[in-house]
């Protein structure tokens, strides 16, 4: 009875307030002449066809949306591998940490859209560009916080390694990546929405298909609920992609949460 | 799981290679840097038999952990040599391990006991089948086998020094260093690892450099104790400590032997702190009648 | 004893390094296309780069585009934080709205600003506001979020405290509330100085709010690949300059507290 009350609870707090936001859309818009804010009901009735379309391989969500993540995940990826591989060894390394220090500031301080223009230069405007745009623009926060993570190493431990004789690559694997991991995972969480930022944003500027492409010719062809309905789907896209990093990284990170716990609530 | 109940005290944990020796021939260790060199460590000579439980004590200061992270191979010495069971210490030996006084921070926080301790089985190349054995039966022998997939941080302070040495004797070394193990737990937890380790070394026949700043302690544990002067740091005296081998916390602390000795180091230590570098240069109002040091 | 400390002397070859660094980068980038391993026209040699640079800070329509940039960033940060301080302190303090916001909090925050250029540019064409929509939904989360971890941070004790005394809703804020969250909020405008800059700067380039940024996609349409480069820099410039003075302005202000905080890992 009382479990079955704080579900009920729990389920009222978690969709109360979206439900509430969307009914007062729903309901404000439905009269609504405006032609840059159609109703509700129209820009969800225009994404089904628009998006989902019959057969499902033709449809804009298999040409535009799913090209769009995949570009995303490619150049993520290539970050996440690169940031990582860098920053560990710029972390271990004084002198090399000395050395790149200024530099590595002034790469991370360039707004990554600017980097656009640039590779487009290099790579013209395919979907090399658009990965190497990703991977370039998501890579500084991976590094900088892997070489924080590796420098902030607790030095015991690294005695401890030593002295029970860890060879390279189990140091690596046990000890650097692991006790890197938290910072590790906030820069990737950072790199995550700089990507989508650039994902969007690289189709916007020069492209043939994407998500951000479609978005734009929407707008620029006056189609106001089909634009409506690409930047909620966009939305929904940034919203998914964050679960699923979250539910990675919590998977990770569980030892992390305990141990600070203990930490704060111990000596 | 066994419990430690279960762990008959006859019964080996490991079938163990028993101990090695440790030789230290005019050790020297100067720390450079910030502006002026510091010397902290002058000249130490001494040798610990294959076998041996050997305490090491001293004022605070005294250069005992920079002893022991040199004989670990943690930290290069400036000059003198090193060696375990003949072979000169350039970097971590084998057959070594090693128990710091952060037991909290020497654990693998990501990893749980079990894994803690299997690591440098793993990295060691022991057998899957023999690791798991190992694991197992040093955890109950240090009274840890239901807490095997904690995290070291779920544990108090004195299990997680309890996993520590359950993760350096499940490593069958021959020699194992520990630097003021117990100093961070309380005074119960305290007594009953300083017994644990008196059990372990029986069992083990392993050589055990025991460093602490805790001059019972030292006594009660050690059949040897090494005093050390202040910074620089040299031996001040060799301490033969003959109490016997089977110990009690309340029967050896009572011991009229155990109280003399404690008198004797606890007046070395003070006079160490006064900067006196020999025993000669000491005024002992309660002059040792202990036998000579062994090899002089 | 056996900590290796950092000894004060070696400061200032780090330093050195540092600028040994830079100075290998900018060595590099002048070297690798005058040696061909590089299409010039892609990548200009550094010097044509600093020449351009040069040239284009001795116009007027620089510092005006420079000008035009940094208000626009101003002004959405300055909202943001506004916001994001006042929401959050309202937001932390009544348990009720904490509970009912929570989830909405959660799937506004992942949504990308950029998603939102279209409706900017239908709404207000290339005008400033189109751009400052963007910053602010940006940077807001960033404070936001912040500050309600902060307002979580109170000590329980205190806040009992201070309501056993019959303080009000106000004062309780103020000197129950605030002093802890401070350093979160500080932290937040770390974070959203950098992020809205480079929201602007996507603004200018994509929806052409004059600044920096339609500054550079201009140079870049035109093919003036020196000048693109040297706008670039200057966008490079700009963002090390905010981050110094953002954690600067978070030491300084936080000068008395025992921790310098990472962020919150939320």
């Amino acid at each position: 009875m009382s479990t079955l009350r704080r579900v009920a609870r729990s389920v009222l707090l978690t969709l109360g307030l979206p439900v509430a936001i969307l009914t007062v859309w729903w309901v404000a818009s439905a009269g609504s002449t405006s032609f840059y804010s159609p109703p509700l009901a129209e820009i969800v009735g225009t994404s089904r066809e628009t998006w989902f379309s019959a057969p499902l391989a033709e449809s804009r969500l298999a040409v535009d949306v799913v090209p769009s993540v995949l570009r995303l995940l490619a150049g993520y990826a290539v970050a996440l591998v690169v940031g990582v591989a860098l920053g560990v060894a710029v972390g271990s390394s004084r002198a090399l940490r000395a050395f790149l220090e200024p530099v590595l500031e002034f790469f991370r301080a360039i707004p990554p859209p600017v980097l656009v223009p640039v590779l487009m230069l290099f790579f013209g405007i395919g979907d090399t560009m658009k990965i190497v745009v990703i991977a370039i623009g998501c890579v500084w926060p991976v590094l900088l916080n892997t070489v924080e993570g590796v420098r902030g190493l607790d030095p015991v431990l690294r005695d401890t390694a030593r002295a029970y004789r860890l060879g390279r690559v189990a140091t690596l694997r046990h000890l650097v990546l692991r006790g890197a991991s938290p910072q590790i995972v906030t820069g990737a969480r950072q790199a995550l929405s700089i990507g989508i930022i650039l994902m969007v944003i690289s189709e916007m500027f020069a492209a043939k298909d994407g998500l951000g492409f479609s978005i734009v010719q929407f707008q620029r062809s006056f189609a106001i609920p089909e634009m409506w309905s690409g930047v909620l789907l966009l939305g929904v896209v940034g919203v998914l992609l964050s679960l699923v990093f979250r539910a990675v990284t919590d998977a990770v990170l569980r030892w992390y949460l305990g141990y600070r716990q203990s930490q704060h609530g111990g000596a | 799981m066994t419990s430690p109940a279960d762990v008959a005290p006859d019964h080996d944990v490991v079938d163990h290679p028993g101990g090695a020796s440790l030789e230290v021939r005019h050790l020297r260790k100067v720390y450079a840097g910030r502006g002026e060199p510091v010397e902290a460590v002058a000249d130490l000579t001494f040798e610990v038999r294959p076998g041996e439980l050997v305490c090491v004590v001293g004022p605070s200061g005294a250069g005992k952990t920079t002893l022991l992270r040199c004989l670990a191979g943690l930290l290069p010495a400036t000059s003198g040599e090193l060696a375990l069971g003949g072979s000169p210490i350039t970097g971590p030996p084998p057959g070594m391990a090693v128990v710091l006084q952060e037991y909290g921070r020497s654990l693998f926080p990501w990893m749980s006991v079990a894994q803690n301790v299997e690591l440098p089985l793993k990295e060691k190349g022991v057998a899957k089948a023999r690791r798991a054995e190992l694991v197992a039966e040093t955890l109950a022998a240090v009274g840890l086998a239901d807490v095997a997939r904690s995290y070291p941080w779920q544990l108090s302070g004195g299990m997680q020094q309890r996993v520590a040495i359950a993760r350096a004797v499940a490593y069958e070394p021959q020699v194992l260093l520990m630097d003021e193990p117990f100093a961070a737990v309380d005074a119960q937890t305290r007594f009953e690892l300083e017994d644990l380790v008196r059990t372990l070394w029986k069992r083990l026949g392993i050589t055990v450099v025991f460093v602490t700043h805790d001059i019972d302690e030292a006594i009660y544990l050690g059949e040897r104790v090494l005093v050390l002067s202040a910074r620089p740091t040299v031996v001040l005296e060799d301490v033969e400590v003959g109490l016997g081998a089977d110990r009690d916390q309340l029967e050896t602390r009572g011991d009229a032997e155990f109280a003399r000795l404690r008198t004797h180091v606890y007046e070395l230590v003070q006079q160490a702190k006064q900067g006196v570098r020999s025993l000669a240069d000491a005024h002992l109002t309660h002059p040792a009648d202990a036998p000579p040091p062994p090899g002089a | 004893m056996t900590r290796t400390h950092r000894p004060a002397g070696r400061r200032t070859p780090a330093r050195a390094l540092g600028l040994a660094g830079v100075a290998a980068l900018l060595v590099v980038l002048e070297l690798a296309p005058r040696l061909g391993l590089v299409d010039d026209r892609f990548l200009p040699p550094t010097s044509r780069i600093a020449v351009a640079l040069a040239q284009r800070l001795g116009t007027p329509d620089f510092w005006v585009a420079l000008g035009q940039t940094l208000t626009t960033w101003g002004t959405g940060l300055a909202i943001s934080l506004v916001a994001g301080v006042v929401l959050g302190v309202v937001i932390g303090s009544v348990p009720v709205l904490r509970a009912v916001t929570a989830s909405t909090i959660e799937f506004l925050r992942p949504v990308p600003s950029v998603a939102l250029i279209p409706v900017a540019v239908l709404l207000y064409s290339t005008g400033m506001a189109g751009t400052l929509i963007l910053v602010v939904y940006a940077s807001f989360w960033q404070v936001l979020v912040q500050v309600l971890a902060g307002v979580r941070d109170v000590d329980p004790v205190a806040a009992d405290t201070a309501r056993s005394y019959r303080f009000s809703a106000l004062t309780r804020i103020r000197t129950v509330v605030w002093p802890t969250t401070l350093p979160y909020a500080m932290t937040g405008l770390r974070l959203a100085a950098s992020v809205a800059l480079i929201l602007t700067v996507t603004g200018e380039l994509l929806i052409g709010t004059p600044g920096i940024g339609k500054a550079l996609g201009i140079a870049q349409s035109s093919g003036a690949v020196d000048s693109m480069y040297a706008y670039v820099v200057v966008a490079g410039l700009l963002g090390v300059v905010v981050n110094v003075l953002a954690r600067a302005l978070e030491h300084r202000v936080l000068f008395w507290h025992p921790s310098v905080r990472g962020e919150v890992a939320a």
